[in-house]
C-alpha cells in the first residue's frame, strides 16, 4: 500500500522522460497545452501539467511507469472527440496522447480480425476492410475522426449497435499498459481465453484501468443486401408505435432512428437533407443481411409503417441515396447549432417500452421550463439523445438548460434505464452514478479499479464520485479520511 | 465438524448435512445451504466469512467438476431455490431470472412470447447461473455472440456478504464497469450470482441444417467459404472422430421462405452430397462424449478461424473426438481413459497457442486430473490474482479451482 505517500509533480515525470521521448513530443508550453484543455465536451476545461505525444507502446509505458513512481495522475487521450469529458486533463497530471500510434498492423479477413494501434481512426478500419468484404461494426457518429483507443475506453456504440453490439462485442484482445506501468496482453485472438474476462472489464472503463496500446478487433462480413427506408410521420408517437410493431414482428433491423420536428428543422437548415415536409417525426430503418431475408423484412416494415400512419415512405436504392437519408441523422448534433446558439447533447437510455411516456414527460418539462428540447434517438434500443437548446448570453439560461438536462437523466433512471448509453460517464456524469447505483455497487466496481490501479492515478475523478481509497474497508471511516485531513492524500 | 458448521450458519437459510453425492469433484462437502433469495445468500456468506468456511456454488451440478478440484468444501451453496422468472419484458426483449432457473424452463417460458436467450445448453440441464459462471456457449454464438455478449445485468453477493449489482435492464448501457462480463466465466470464484438479466432474440420462424461429410483436405476451403458466406449462417459446426472424415453442418434460420432459399443456396458450398435437413445432426450442440466409464477427458480448445482445420486434425490425431464452433473458433475435445491425457493436452495446447488460441482442461478422470496443467499459461495472471484478491481476499469461493490456483 502506497496510498500514504505524497504525490509527486509533473516536473519529476518530465525529467524521467527526457531522452526517452523526443523533446518535441513533450509539451510544456502553455500555448501548446491549451490545445488539449478539453475533449468533445468543451464545457469542462483543465490545462494539463504536461502533454506527451507518444509514438510507441514503450513510450506510453515509460510515461505511466514514471507517473506511478511519482504518484502523478495521468489521463489518456485519443482523438479527443468524447462527449463526457473522459479525456479532460488533470491540472497536476500528464496527458498521454495516443493518436500518433496509428499503424494498422494486420487485416485478416480469413480470421475476421484486424490488429490495430489505438490511434487508428474507426472509419479507417472499415475503409481498409471493405475491399476485402468486411467492416468494423461499431460506428459512432464521430467515426471519421474518433480513434479505436477511444472506442475501447468508452465502449462506443453507434446507430448500428442494435443488431451488431458495441465495441466490447468486437474486441478480442488488448495490449495495455496498466496504471502500475506493466505491459500486459489481455485476451487472445480466439474467444474464451482462460481466466477472468479482463477484456470485458477493460473495455468501457474510460481510461481508469490503463491505456490500450494495441487491439485485436473483429471484422464483420459486409451484408449481401442493405435497405434503408425513411418514413415520415405526423408525430413521434406514431413513429414510436411503428418501432414497437417492427420489434414485435421479430425483426431486428441494423438500425432504427427517430428524429422529432425540431431536430428535422435543424438538419434541414444545416444539410438540406430533404426529409418529408411537415413531418412531426421521421423514422429511419436500415435492414441488412441475406437478400432473401431482407426482401421479406422490408415488406413487413413497409406494411407496419403504413398501418402506423406514415404519409411518406421512401427507400434508398443505392449507396448514394442511403447516404442522403443518413446525412440528416448523422449531422443532427452539429445541425442544432443552426437553430440555437448553445445546446447540451444528452445521452440517456430507457426501456424501449417506456419511450412514449418518457417523450411525453420530456415535452412537459420542456414546456414548463421554457427550454426547447430537440430529440434524436436510437429508438430500437431506447437510447435518447435529447439536445437541450439555450442561449448562454441570456441570464440564467445555462442553469435552466442544465436543470432540464439533469431532469431528463432522472426520467431515465425512474424508468429503469441508464444515465449513459454510449457517451460514457466521464467527468460529466460521475455525480449521477449514485442515483443509479448503491454505495455497495460502486464499492464493488472500485474493487476492480484497486486491482488495476492501487494508487488511483489513472484518470482520477472520472466515472466514480469520490471513491474510497484502495485497501480501505467500506463504512469504517466516518467523514474525511485522516490522511486527507492531514493533507497527506487526496481522495479521488 | 458438520455440527459445528451447521451451528455457525444457523438461521441464515435452509441447511442440511452434506451426503456423499454432494462432493465436489471428489472433495467431500460438509453442509449444503439453500438460500431462497439474495438476502439469505448474503446472511449465509457473512456467516461463512465470519467462520472462515469455504463455499462452492452449485446449480444443477452439470458442470460442477469443471476446473481443478476445490481445496476444501465446507459449504455447497445450492442456488436452485432462486429459480424465479422475475421479468420478461416482451417489448424490450429482455428477461431477468434467478440464478437457479433451469435453461430448459427459461426457454419454455420465453418461447411463450416468441423469444429466446440464445445459449446452447451443451450439457442439457444447466441453470442460468451455472451457464453464466462457466461461460457456456454453443453453436449459435456465431449469430448473437456468446453469453458474455448477452448478459446485460447481474445481481450478486460477494464473499463478505455484500449484495451488489452491475449493468441494468437496458441493452445499451455504459455506466460503470461491466462486471457482468467479469463474472461471466469466472467459475464461481468472484461472487455468488443470484440474478441475471439477459438480452433476448426472436425465435426464428424456421430453421434448416445443411450438412456434409468433408474430407480433411477440403476442410479449410469448406469452412472458410461457410464462415465468409453472405447467406448469414447462424452457426457453422464441425465434428470429427479419430480416423474418420470430419462432418460439417451449418444452421440457417429466418423467415420460412428466406431461410429455405438460403439453405438451398448454401448446400453447394459444402460440396457434393450436402443435405438440407429440418433437424440437426445428432452431435450438434453437445459436448463430445466417450463410451468409457466416469468423467472423460474434456478440453476446450480455441484458435483463429483459419486455424480450426489444423486444430481438428491435431485433436483427432491425438485420439480425441472433437465438436465445436468453426464459426467462432472454439471446439470441445473429449477422449476416454485409454489415451495419454498429458500428451494430448500438451499437443493440443502447443498447436492452439500457435494459432492464437488456448487449450484448457474442463474435466478429466479423477486419477489424471491433478497431474494435468488445467489452465495452461494464462496471460495477465497477475492482474487476475489481484482481482480475485480484491473480491475474495480470504479465498472463500471455490479456492484452487480456477487459473493459477486462485
Amino acid at each position: 500500500m502506497t496510498n500514504s505517500q505524497p504525490r509527486g509533480s509533473v516536473t519529476a515525470v518530465l525529467e524521467d522522460l527526457r531522452g526517452v521521448v523526443a523533446a518535441a513530443h513533450l509539451l510544456t508550453d502553455p500555448a501548446q497545452l491549451v490545445t488539449y484543455e478539453c475533449d468533445g465536451l468543451a464545457a469542462y476545461r483543465v490545462t494539463p501539467g504536461l502533454v506527451v505525444l507518444a509514438d510507441t507502446a514503450e513510450e506510453v509505458a515509460a510515461v505511466v511507469r514514471s507517473c506511478a513512481r511519482h504518484r502523478v495522475p495521468f489521463v489518456a487521450r485519443g482523438s479527443g472527440t468524447g462527449l463526457s469529458g473522459g479525456a479532460l486533463p488533470h491540472a497536476e497530471g500528464v496527458l498521454v496522447v495516443t493518436s500518433r500510434l496509428r499503424t494498422l498492423h494486420a487485416m485478416r479477413p480469413e480470421d475476421q480480425r484486424a490488429v490495430v494501434d489505438p490511434g487508428v481512426i474507426n472509419l479507417q478500419v472499415s475503409r481498409e476492410a471493405t475491399p476485402l468484404g468486411y467492416y468494423f461494426a461499431p460506428d459512432p457518429s464521430s467515426q471519421q475522426i474518433c480513434s479505436i483507443g477511444g472506442n475501447v475506453a468508452e465502449n462506443s456504440g453507434g446507430a448500428h449497435c442494435l443488431k451488431y453490439g458495441f465495441t466490447s462485442n468486437h474486441v478480442l484482445a488488448l495490449d495495455v499498459v496498466t496504471p502500475t506501468g506493466e505491459q500486459v496482453t489481455l485476451g487472445t485472438e480466439a474467444p474464451d481465453p482462460p481466466g477472468y474476462d479482463l477484456v470485458g472489464a477493460f473495455v468501457g472503463s474510460e481510461g481508469t484501468l490503463g491505456v490500450a496500446t494495441r487491439a485485436v478487433v473483429r471484422l464483420t462480413r459486409l451484408p449481401e443486401e442493405v435497405r434503408t427506408v425513411l418514413a415520415g410521420f405526423r408525430s413521434t408517437d406514431q413513429a414510436g408505435a411503428a418501432t414497437s410493431a417492427i420489434i414485435a414482428a421479430g425483426i431486428v433491423p441494423a438500425a432504427i432512428e427517430i428524429m422529432d420536428a425540431l431536430a428535422i428543422e435543424a438538419a434541414e437548415k444545416a444539410v438540406s437533407c430533404g426529409y418529408p415536409a411537415g413531418a412531426g417525426a421521421v423514422l429511419v430503418v436500415e435492414l441488412d443481411g441475406a437478400e432473401q431475408e431482407v426482401e421479406h423484412e422490408y415488406a413487413e416494415v413497409e406494411r407496419i409503417c403504413r398501418e402506423a400512419g406514415t404519409f411518406e415512405f421512401r427507400m434508398a436504392t443505392d449507396a448514394a441515396e442511403r447516404a442522403e437519408i443518413w446525412k440528416g441523422r448523422k449531422s443532427a448534433f452539429a445541425a442544432v447549432g443552426r437553430i440555437s446558439p448553445d445546446y447540451i447533447v444528452q445521452d440517456g437510455v430507457v426501456p424501449r417500452t417506456s419511450l412514449p411516456e418518457v417523450l411525453r414527460r420530456m415535452g412537459e418539462i420542456s414546456a414548463e421550463r421554457g427550454v426547447r428540447v430537440a430529440n434524436v434517438f436510437h429508438a430500437g434500443d431506447g437510447n435518447l439523445h435529447p439536445l437541450v437548446l439555450f442561449d448562454a448570453s441570456e441570464e440564467g439560461a445555462t442553469e435552466r438548460a442544465e436543470e432540464v438536462s439533469g431532469m431528463i437523466l432522472d426520467l431515465c433512471i425512474e424508468h429503469g434505464g441508464s444515465i449513459t448509453g454510449e457517451h460514457g460517464v466521464g467527468a460529466d456524469k460521475a455525480r449521477y452514478m449514485p442515483r443509479m447505483f448503491t454505495d455497495d455497487d460502486l464499492d464493488t466496481m472500485q474493487l476492480v479499479r484497486c486491482a488495476f490501479d492501487p494508487d488511483g492515478i489513472a484518470n482520477p475523478g472520472k466515472v466514480y464520485p469520490t471513491p474510497r481509497l484502495c485497501g480501505e474497508r467500506p463504512r469504517v471511516v466516518q467523514g474525511a479520511h485522516p490522511l486527507q485531513e492531514a493533507g497527506m492524500a487526496e481522495v479521488f | 465438524m458438520g455440527d459445528d458448521v451447521l451451528t455457525s450458519l444457523a438461521g441464515t437459510c435452509t441447511l442440511r448435512e452434506a451426503q456423499p453425492g454432494d462432493a465436489v469433484d471428489g472433495v467431500p462437502a460438509t453442509v449444503v445451504a439453500s438460500p431462497a433469495d439474495a438476502g439469505e445468500t448474503s446472511a449465509l456468506m457473512r456467516a461463512c466469512d465470519a467462520a472462515g468456511l469455504t463455499v462452492v456454488v452449485r446449480g444443477n451440478a452439470s458442470k460442477l467438476s469443471w476446473g481443478r478440484p476445490p481445496e476444501r468444501v465446507d459449504v455447497v451453496l445450492d442456488t436452485t431455490g432462486m429459480d424465479a422468472l422475475v421479468e420478461h419484458s416482451r417489448g424490450d426483449l429482455i428477461a431477468t431470472a434467478g440464478a437457479g432457473m433451469p435453461l430448459a424452463v427459461l426457454r419454455d417460458r420465453l418461447a411463450e412470447g416468441g423469444h429466446q436467450l440464445v445459449v446452447d445448453d451443451l450439457v442439457g440441464i444447466s441453470t442460468l447461473g451455472g451457464a453464466v459462471a462457466t461461460g457456456l456457449a454453443g453453436p449459435r454464438r456465431m449469430w448473437t455472440g456468446a453469453l458474455r455478449d448477452l448478459v446485460i445485468g447481474v445481481r450478486f453477493v460477494r464473499a463478505d456478504g455484500t449484495v451488489a449489482k452491475a449493468g441494468g435492464k437496458v441493452v445499451k448501457n455504459v455506466a460503470g464497469y461491466d462486471l457482468s462480463k467479469l463474472l461471466t466465466g469466472s467459475m464461481g470464484t468472484l461472487a455468488v450470482i443470484t440474478e441475471v438479466t439477459v438480452r433476448l432474440h426472436p425465435v426464428p420462424a424456421s430453421s434448416w441444417w445443411v450438412g456434409a461429410t468433408v474430407p480433411p483436405d477440403r476442410l479449410p476451403q469448406v469452412l472458410g467459404t461457410l464462415v465468409a458466406s453472405q447467406l448469414v449462417p447462424h452457426a457453422v459446426e464441425v465434428h470429427a472422430v479419430p480416423g474418420g472424415d470430419p462432418q460439417v453442418a451449418a444452421l440457417v434460420s429466418g423467415t420460412p421462405a428466406g431461410s429455405a432459399a438460403r439453405a438451398e443456396a448454401m448446400a453447394p458450398l459444402l460440396g457434393a452430397g450436402a443435405q438440407v435437413a429440418e433437424e440437426p445432426p445428432s452431435w450438434w450442440g453437445r459436448i463430445p462424449t466417450s463410451d468409457g466409464a466416469g468423467s472423460p477427458l474434456l478440453l476446450r480448445t480455441t484458435a483463429r478461424l483459419s486455424g480450426i482445420p489444423e486444430l481438428v486434425a491435431e485433436a483427432t490425431g491425438a485420439g480425441l473426438t472433437v465438436t465445436g464452433s468453426a464459426g467462432a473458433g472454439v471446439l470441445h475435445a473429449a477422449g476416454d481413459g485409454g489415451l495419454d491425457a498429458s500428451a494430448a493436452v500438451t499437443a493440443l495446447r502447443t498447436t492452439s497457442v500457435r494459432l492464437g488460441g488456448s487449450t484448457v482442461v474442463l474435466d478429466a478422470p479423477a486419477a489424471t486430473k491433478t497431474t494435468l496443467d488445467t489452465w495452461g499459461e494464462v496471460p495477465a495472471l497477475d492482474l487476475m490474482r489481484r482481482v480475485r484478491n480484491e473480491f475474495d481476499p480470504r479465498r472463500t469461493l471455490a479456492p484452487g479451482r480456477f487459473v493459477g490456483d486462485l
